[in-house]
């Protein structure tokens, strides 16, 4: 096991009060696996692994509960020895490659400087080293990439660019937050193979954030589905897909067209928003928007135990 | 039925809800205010202090403590050359700032300058923004040739370095007064500081209005009420308009400190406020002499300049962040 | 590039002259104004009225008085001043010029030095006491009148702690060659420095904080954290290399201003023979020839000065540069 997540909270102080945006998040991610977190926007998944990485800078925030990094406590650490474990053993892929690059350096700079960063190497030697990783993730003519603005890179290219960035250090747990969703559909499958092929390669575990549950069936080992900074049903893919219990995680499969046979003539919405986090319902988060509600659902319902762990009352009922 | 609160509450009324919780920036508009109330009791304070800030009183004597005492004093120090004149009393009433190189109660000029300093700064600030608006309109909504003729005018205007540009126009026209067909403009008017000061910095506000109407002529609604047959000026009145002011509102505070400064800076040069007339920058002016033995005249109508200009500032901070938090307006260069 | 280049030079050359022919206007076309009794100065002879009015072709259409007034200021150079009779006015400006360089640049540097220093300090604690206080200095220094500023400098270095272990080093008033005596050039001009300096160190401070701040919220800030930089080379290397490219416009334009002109009222309080203090001094005397030459050679050096800032801001911003 290399990351252990226990009774995750997550808070923010606010005019209004705290509000909470993680609440009792717990999970696992073991050597090489792919762990999928799948959730509408504001569901707290990007917050999960901020909060993995140690970068909620916010000063109202308030961070609760347990993050172990191969046994090494996460939570409260020092920030230098933090930096230590960033971009080092934890590296991070972001949602937009069209502003996660500094734009007054060149992709090799920014490469190089995370290997100095890290690694005692010659200036030269880093260099190289870049110009090694952008021919794996396959950017063509690496030597010359190395000295382009990120603004020359079109957006696969760049999404390349920082994977690229993310392996320096091979690291033992790489974090992809939507690395595809800002890119166009062809790329995206590029960058998916990509991601598949290096995860071969370099063994690192991945935790894959997405809110598109056909990527998550491309990639994904296990598959969490969070709702309103909970957690509402984890099971491997297979499971998951064959067998949803959870009336959320059902809604979201029903809304995605089938990848096979005849195609339904309309594609179910989910009715109603996501809750406002300030005031969430006092049982169950998603009850307001379930069909299946009844009385139990006034209480919060609890996970039940793996392997297809599920928070919802219905199971218990069946 | 009880109307609900905070609900659909309009841009102006949030704007004004978020002022009222900005501690900062209502003391500063406090502080302002004050200062603005002072001056205009100018003639209220010289009338109960009994002097006229305009005449020079060479001869005068005031009785302190039982003691009968010359302003202007002959100096027993030193060479002895001319007179001093003299120094605060710190009493309200006769001479609190002292006198000076006429014989003038510093006090009493110190207000009525105030009144011109500010009386300046808000008009060349009205008229900044009436004219900086009409053509950041015009060339914005229009575009083309007319948006060509005004650019270039302004990108003339703006590279002409601020004091060089004031010191060309008040030379010529200072010295003579101006007539246009049948308006005579004396070159005492306080006309022509107002119009120097808010000629030179149209730039400043047409400028960034200019590109406002750009973007807003391409928006939605615009496109809307254009495509709909809808007369230009009715759009530039009723669509562009409102939805420029509140940058034009933002500006006002800005520029009505930019202004009082550069006042102040081109009356210090005798090219703004003319004699007998005053306003803080003739004062320190006078103060200037004066400097190293009566430094009150000179120190007195900086430190309301400052206060005034700071408080101006931090109001326009504040008011800036109330009615557009993303606003990237900064100070302008001085 | 080398189209935006050009684009941006001929644009500079449309602004220099509107300006020569808005400086033309206002000095020869205001209307009800004789330009030639302006140019000669109070209480011209007839003899002298008629010379001027000779000299700058009044007699002749606009057009030409145009084209003489730019010959006498730029190709010959014998623009000659009629209340200082004879003095030959184009070199006076030029002898003028190293004075305000001396006073410009020793006040850049310490602007640029201290509002580095001032910005990164406030934005790296901001919201917290050191740039709340840091932003309060600003702004009052932002809020003096310079000149007023000087004077107050001038009290307290001349007259009443001049006596003083901490200021019985500061020459009087004046300025004196580079050549001629290096510490006396640079004791006369260290309090002019440092009261011209005053104004740009809070606005600058100010900018700069607001650019790294916002800075700091960019995407490509948390990609940096990501990677396990120190916040310290985030602040310095990330978030303040992105912003001075603002600054270092910013700085081009105000540098350009103050030689051209706006370092006038330092040079005035401080008695710095300058070209500001040069127009000062044609001011008080009315002597329009030495106006309009200072005016149109200051106008001209801004109006190059902010070209060249351009130009450089092109080469200094990738974006721009490769695009």
């Amino acid at each position: 096991m290399i990351l252990e997540v226990t009774n995750l909270r997550v808070s923010f102080r606010s005019e209004r009060g705290l509000v909470r945006v993680l609440d009792g998040v717990s999970f696992t991610v073991d050597e090489g696996e792919v762990l999928g977190i799948v959730g509408e926007s504001g569901s707290g998944k990007t917050m999960t692994v901020l909060a993995v990485m140690g970068l909620i800078t916010d000063p109202n925030a308030v961070i609760e509960g347990s993050i172990k990094f191969r046994g090494r406590e996460l939570v409260g650490m020092k920030p230098r020895e933090m930096r230590q474990l960033r971009g080092k053993d934890i590296a991070m892929i972001f949602q937009d490659p069209m502003t996660a690059l500094t734009p007054v350096y060149t992709i090799g700079w920014q490469i190089a400087e995370q290997i100095l960063t890290h690694q005692k190497v010659s200036k030269a030697q880093a260099w190289q080293r870049a110009i090694d990783l952008l021919a794996e993730v396959g950017i063509p003519k690496p030597e010359e990439a190395v000295h382009r603005y990120p603004h020359q890179l079109s957006g696969g290219m760049r999404q390349r660019a920082v994977i690229a960035m993310a392996l320096t250090c091979n690291p033992a747990l790489l974090v992809a937050d939507e690395p595809t969703t800002a890119l166009d559909v062809t790329v995206q499958a590029q960058i998916l193979d990509l991601l598949r092929k290096l995860q071969a390669t370099h063994g690192s575990a991945i935790i894959f954030i997405t809110h598109d549950l056909g990527v998550m069936a491309e990639l994904a080992d296990r598959i969490m589905v969070m709702y309103a900074g909970r957690v509402v049903e984890r099971a491997t893919r297979d499971a998951l897909f064959a067998d949803p219990k959870h009336p959320y995680t059902l809604a979201l499969l029903n809304s995605i067209p089938p990848l096979e046979g005849e195609r339904p003539h309309r594609l179910q919405t989910i009715a109603g928003a996501p809750p406002s986090l300030m005031n969430l319902p006092k049982g169950c988060a998603f009850g307001p928007r379930c069909s299946r509600k009844f009385a139990a659902c006034e209480d919060r319902p609890t996970l039940t135990s793996p392997p297809h762990e599920t928070a919802c009352f219905l199971i218990g009922a069946k | 039925m009880t109307k609900p609160e905070n609900v659909s509450r309009g841009p102006w009324a949030t704007a004004l809800n978020r002022l009222s919780h900005d501690r900062t920036a209502l003391v500063a508009l406090a502080v302002f205010v004050l200062i603005v109330v002072a001056c205009l009791s100018a003639p209220i304070y010289a009338h109960l202090a009994g002097v006229d800030p305009f005449k020079s009183t060479l001869d005068a004597t005031i009785t302190i403590d039982g003691v009968q005492k010359p302003v202007m004093e002959v100096p027993t120090t030193g060479l002895a050359l001319g007179y001093t004149p003299i120094g605060p009393t710190w009493r309200l009433g006769t001479y609190f700032l002292g006198a000076d190189n006429q014989g003038r109660d510093v006090m009493a000029r110190l207000l009525y300058g105030g009144m011109n300093s500010i009386l300046i700064a808000g008009a060349a600030t009205l008229f900044t923004l009436v004219f900086a608006t009409v053509f950041g309109l015009l060339a914005g909504f229009f575009g083309g040739v007319v948006d060509m003729v005004i650019s270039r005018i302004l990108d003339v205007l703006w590279a002409f370095p601020v004091y060089l540009l004031a010191i060309s126009l008040s030379i010529v026209l200072l010295t003579q007064g101006i007539s246009i067909g049948p308006w005579t403009i004396d070159s005492s008017s306080l006309m022509l500081p107002i119009f120097i000061i808010g000629v030179i910095y149209i730039p400043y506000v047409a400028r960034p209005v200019r590109g406002q109407v750009m973007s807003l002529r391409q928006s939605d609604f615009v496109m809307a009420a254009i495509g709909l047959g809808a007369p230009s000026g009715r759009i530039l009145w009723k669509d562009i308009l409102p939805n420029v002011s509140t940058t034009l509102i933002v500006f006002i505070p800005i520029m009505m400190a930019l202004n009082m400064l550069t006042e102040s800076a081109l009356s210090f040069l005798s090219i703004g406020v003319q004699p007998p007339d005053a306003s803080w920058g003739t004062i320190i002016q006078d103060g200037q002499g004066l400097l190293y033995t009566r430094p009150a005249v000179a120190l007195a109508p900086g430190f309301m300049i400052v206060i005034s200009v700071l408080s101006l500032n931090v109001f326009g901070d504040g008011l800036r962040d109330a009615l557009d938090p993303r606003s990237k307006i900064k100070l302008g260069r001085g | 590039m080398i189209f935006a280049i050009m684009q941006r030079l001929s644009q500079m050359l449309f602004v220099m002259f509107g300006i020569s022919l808005l400086v033309f206007l206002i000095f020869f076309g205001t209307p009800g104004v004789d330009p030639a009794a302006r140019i000669a100065g109070r209480n011209a002879s007839p003899e002298v009225l008629a010379a001027v009015r000779k000299s700058f072709g009044f007699d002749q259409p606009f057009y030409v008085q145009y084209l003489t007034m730019m010959k006498k200021i730029f190709v010959t150079g014998d623009l000659t001043s009629f209340v200082n009779r004879g003095w030959k006015v184009v070199p006076a400006v030029l002898d003028t010029v190293p004075v305000t360089l001396s006073l410009v640049i020793g006040a850049a540097i310490l602007w640029v030095v201290f509002s580095l220093i001032i910005g990164v300090t406030a934005a790296a604690y901001r919201d917290r006491w050191p740039d709340k206080l840091l932003m309060i200095l600003g702004l009052i220094g932002v809020s003096m009148p310079v000149y007023w500023l000087g004077e107050v400098m001038n009290l307290i270095t001349q007259s009443r702690f001049h006596d003083s272990w901490l200021f019985s080093w500061v020459p009087p008033l004046g300025y004196k060659n580079f050549s001629d005596d290096p510490k006396g050039w640079f004791l006369t001009l260290v309090i002019p420095w440092i009261t011209l300096s005053i104004l740009y160190i809070g606005l600058y401070g100010r900018v700069l904080r607001a650019s790294i701040t916002e800075a700091l919220q960019e995407d490509y800030i948390r990609t940096a954290r990501a990677k396990g930089l120190s916040e310290t080379r985030i602040l310095l290397r990330h978030a303040l290399r992105t912003s001075l490219i603002a600054f270092v416009t910013l700085f081009g334009l105000d540098f350009g201003a103050l030689v051209g002109g706006s370092a006038l009222l330092t040079e005035v309080v401080f008695g710095l023979q300058g070209v500001g203090k040069l127009t000062f001094d044609a001011l008080q005397n009315l002597d329009l020839p030495v106006i309009m030459t200072t005016v149109l050679y200051a106008s001209f050096f801004v109006v190059l000065a902010n070209a060249v800032v351009d130009v450089i801001y092109i080469l200094l911003d990738p974006r721009v540069r490769t695009s």
